[in-house]
């Protein structure tokens, strides 16, 4: 199968591992990763922040892109599920709400064939056993979006409990958010840590070395206060361990 | 804001009369509650044995999801018939003897009710709790005219004796415990118990000792209404202690003041929501006391009725489109019970009698908004857009939605002051950024620079104001040496090739 990579924008910019590491399992069951060079944002953040506007032009961007890619590839993915959320769930509406009706409609086809990782692991090409190797303590944290937007359930916990040498710990509260809500985090950032401080208390509970989730802004969040507080735990994206094997554990 | 379809003119709840609106915008008020460690600690507890008590029993009805829809439809009918069925809900009561009002706002139906009730000659009223005289600051209002209003739900009382604000809609002490509430009682109750102590069987007994004796001397009594039924002019009060059944069958007089979403089409209508609402609030089967009347029966019960019907900004709600299923609501607070914000800040910090996530779509629409800055406009963004409430309610409002759409309508209303605004220009500024990859590549070589602020460990921990708002509590990473469209090009080569030819995995 071809599949074109969405590496949004925080995930190019900040984290190119997590990109790496989805193009390394796809390629590793036998698959071509295409990534089209010409994307940049899916506007999630000018959406969620009321900026429908400003994010129109985004939204336009991102259909012209990767309707281009589909004319070679047969589906998209992200290892993201709030920008995948964000792609199935919000463009065609702020398209709609730009008085684009046209737009709307190509970005429906889009949103179609867009998948998050596990999504597309599980439920496209059929597996759960990616030929992973982690030999570590992990707990999950099932993201917000990847858990009620796309409902992706019990895919990635299935695919981690296929990765050989991993100890999966549940996470208490897990469904619990952890406060990051993309600008939410800064304009109420009182609340944000607060709630910061629950996720991390449950997360350190387990006595996990690594908390991982499919989402990289939410691990960023959880991540900079394990690593502010010097507690030891790191966050490691999904795809990352999935990419793991004994050569590059 | 676009006219309403029904041709009347947007008017919004006034400002300075009820309690719609807060002094202070979310993250301030917010900052406060944080702090109090017993508030924290009660609200946690609260709320999980509410929300594990309300799984247990939606778990147990098989059609629980064919009921949240046939009780969105419902109200859905009732949004789009809504001056149809007013009117015929005003005929039914007035055909079985009650007198009905009309009230634009809050100071009119405020009027209305003092007005009635120096009528009867009455100094004390007592009251079944309503989220809608809250609303409408009526305590006050009666207190200026010269009228004792006395709270008769528990919790409704040890908020009114301890001076207090309602934090939640269902139980509005949530954020005292048994220990505050026997000062309370203590300070402010004058028939209480000298010996008593902080049991909450002891509590609960000296508050209906207490009651018991305004239940019998009252002659005025007020509440609001669950449910109007339009098609037999039937008025429906659901609550769990009985004082309700007491102020709405003792008492000579009888005034009830509803918001006008309140209507049900028909009597069976019934039926959904009395299985949705006991289990979305309480977690209970059923209310222990559901009363209902129809005008004035002679010879039993009240023999005045009196119903007053509030707009309040609910036209003005309703003539959004997509915020007009805010007023679906029927004040379950389920939504409140899941949200994760709410679960830390309590009630207070929405300034609303409406607080939690549907206080968040709700009073801003009732008051309307005048951008950035306004205490309820800042109420959209009190929320992180995780999704918990959706599920839970029983009209199944899109609540995450109408939060991004009331968002976007602040943002708008910053933007036609055409005032400078600091969000504004950055956001306009990264969405110029985005919109070519040529823009966005300069601009994540630009933001390389921010590695020094690593200082070779990796992380970032202080930056200055706005970047400050996430260093004071969380680290950031240093961007990388390389982003992924860099690494792809210089693995891959052509950078829309996905030829497997053109570079090895890793």
């Amino acid at each position: 199968m071809r599949i074109a990579l969405f590496a949004t924008c925080l995930g190019d910019a900040m984290f190119p591992d997590v990109n790496r590491a989805t193009t390394i399992v796809l390629e590793r069951l036998g698959h071509t990763v295409v990534f089209p060079a010409s994307q940049t944002c899916c506007g999630q953040m000018h959406t969620n922040t009321g900026y429908l506007h400003e994010a129109v032009p985004l939204v336009r961007h991102h259909v012209e892109t990767f309707e281009d890619a589909l004319a070679q590839c047969d589906a998209i993915v992200a290892a993201s599920g709030s920008c995948v959320g964000s792609v199935r769930h919000q463009h065609a509406m702020v398209a709609r709400t730009g008085g684009e009706v046209a737009l709307a409609l190509r970005a429906e086809v889009v949103a179609a064939k867009t998948y998050e990782l596990s999504e597309l692991l599980v439920d496209v090409l059929g597996v759960a056993d990616v030929g992973a190797y982690y030999p570590h303590r992990v707990t999950y944290h099932p993201t917000c979006h990847s858990l009620r937007l796309l409902q992706v359930g019990e895919k990635p916990l299935r695919l981690l409990r296929a990765v050989r040498g991993l100890s999966l710990i549940e996470l208490p509260a897990a469904e619990t958010c952890c406060g990051f809500g993309g600008t939410f985090a800064v304009k109420n950032s009182d609340v944000s840590t607060a709630m910061l401080a629950d996720k991390m208390s449950n997360v350190l509970s387990t006595r996990a070395e690594v908390c991982t989730a499919g989402d990289s802004s939410c691990l960023m969040h959880i991540g900079g206060g394990l690593s502010r507080l010097r507690t030891g735990v790191r966050t490691v994206h999904l795809a990352e361990i999935l990419a793991s094997t004994e050569d590059i554990a | 804001m676009t006219s309403t379809f029904l041709g009347l003119p947007v008017a919004h709840a006034p400002r300075g009369v009820g309690n719609l609106h807060g002094d202070e915008t979310f993250p301030h008020a917010a900052r406060a509650a944080l702090g109090n460690a017993q508030l924290r600690h009660n609200l946690g507890l609260a709320t999980a044995t509410i929300r594990t008590k309300r799984a247990l029993v939606v778990g147990e009805v098989p059609d629980w999801e064919e009921l949240r829809d046939a009780g969105s439809a419902i109200k859905a009918d009732v949004m789009a018939r809504l001056p149809e069925l007013l009117e015929q809900l005003e005929n039914a009561v007035v055909a079985r003897g009650g007198v009905v009002h009309w009230a634009r706002d809050a100071t009119e139906a405020n009027e209305i009710v003092v007005n009635l009730v120096q009528a009867t000659g009455a100094r004390e009223v007592v009251k079944v709790k309503s989220m809608v005289t809250q609303e409408i600051g009526l305590n006050v209002a009666l207190e200026t005219a010269g009228i004792a209003a006395v709270e008769t739900d528990l919790a409704e009382l040890i908020v009114q004796l301890g001076h207090d604000k309602p934090s939640h809609i269902l139980v509005p002490a949530i954020h005292r415990n048994r220990s505050e509430i026997r000062e309370i009682f203590m300070r402010e109750m004058e028939d209480a118990p000298a010996d008593l102590s902080d049991d909450p069987r002891q509590l609960a007994m000296a508050a209906r000792d207490h009651l018991r004796r305004k239940f019998l001397s009252a002659t005025v009594g007020i509440s609001g209404a669950n449910f109007a039924i339009a098609e037999t002019g039937t008025l429906a009060v659901v609550e769990s202690e009985g004082n309700g059944r007491m102020c709405l069958t003792l008492p000579e007089t009888l005034i009830t003041v509803m918001g006008i979403e309140k209507l049900l089409p028909t009597w069976r209508d019934l039926e959904v929501f009395l299985q949705l609402l006991p289990r979305s609030s309480t977690g209970e089967r059923m209310n222990p006391y559901t009363s209902m009347w129809t005008g004035v029966t002679p010879g039993d019960g009240p023999q005045a009725f009196h119903l007053v019907l509030l707009d309040n900004g609910r036209t003005a709600a309703l003539s959004d489109d997509v915020g007009r299923a805010a007023l679906h609501c029927i004040r379950c607070s389920a939504c409140l019970n899941v949200c994760p914000i709410y679960e830390r800040t309590g009630g207070n910090a929405y300034g609303s009698v409406y607080p939690g996530p549907i206080g968040a779509i709700l009073s801003p629409q009732l008051t309307g908004t005048e951008g950035h800055g306004d205490p309820n406009a800042s109420l959209p963004f009190a929320s992180t857009l995780c999704g918990a409430c959706a599920p839970v309610c029983p009209v199944k409002i899109d609540i995450p939605s109408i939060l991004v759409h009331l968002r976007a309508r602040t943002v708008d209303e910053t933007r036609a002051t055409r005032r400078p605004d600091a969000e504004l220009l950055a956001m306009k500024a990264v969405a110029w950024t985005m919109r070519t990859p040529l823009r966005f590549a300069r601009a994540e070589r630009l933001m390389r620079i921010g590695r020094v602020l690593g200082f070779g460990r990796g992380r970032i921990t202080a930056l200055p104001w706005p970047g400050s708002a996430w260093t004071t509590s969380r680290d950031l990473p240093v961007p990388p040496k390389e982003t992924f469209r860099e690494w792809w090009l210089r693995e891959r080569g052509d950078p829309s090739s996905g030829d497997a030819s053109s570079g090895d995995a890793a």
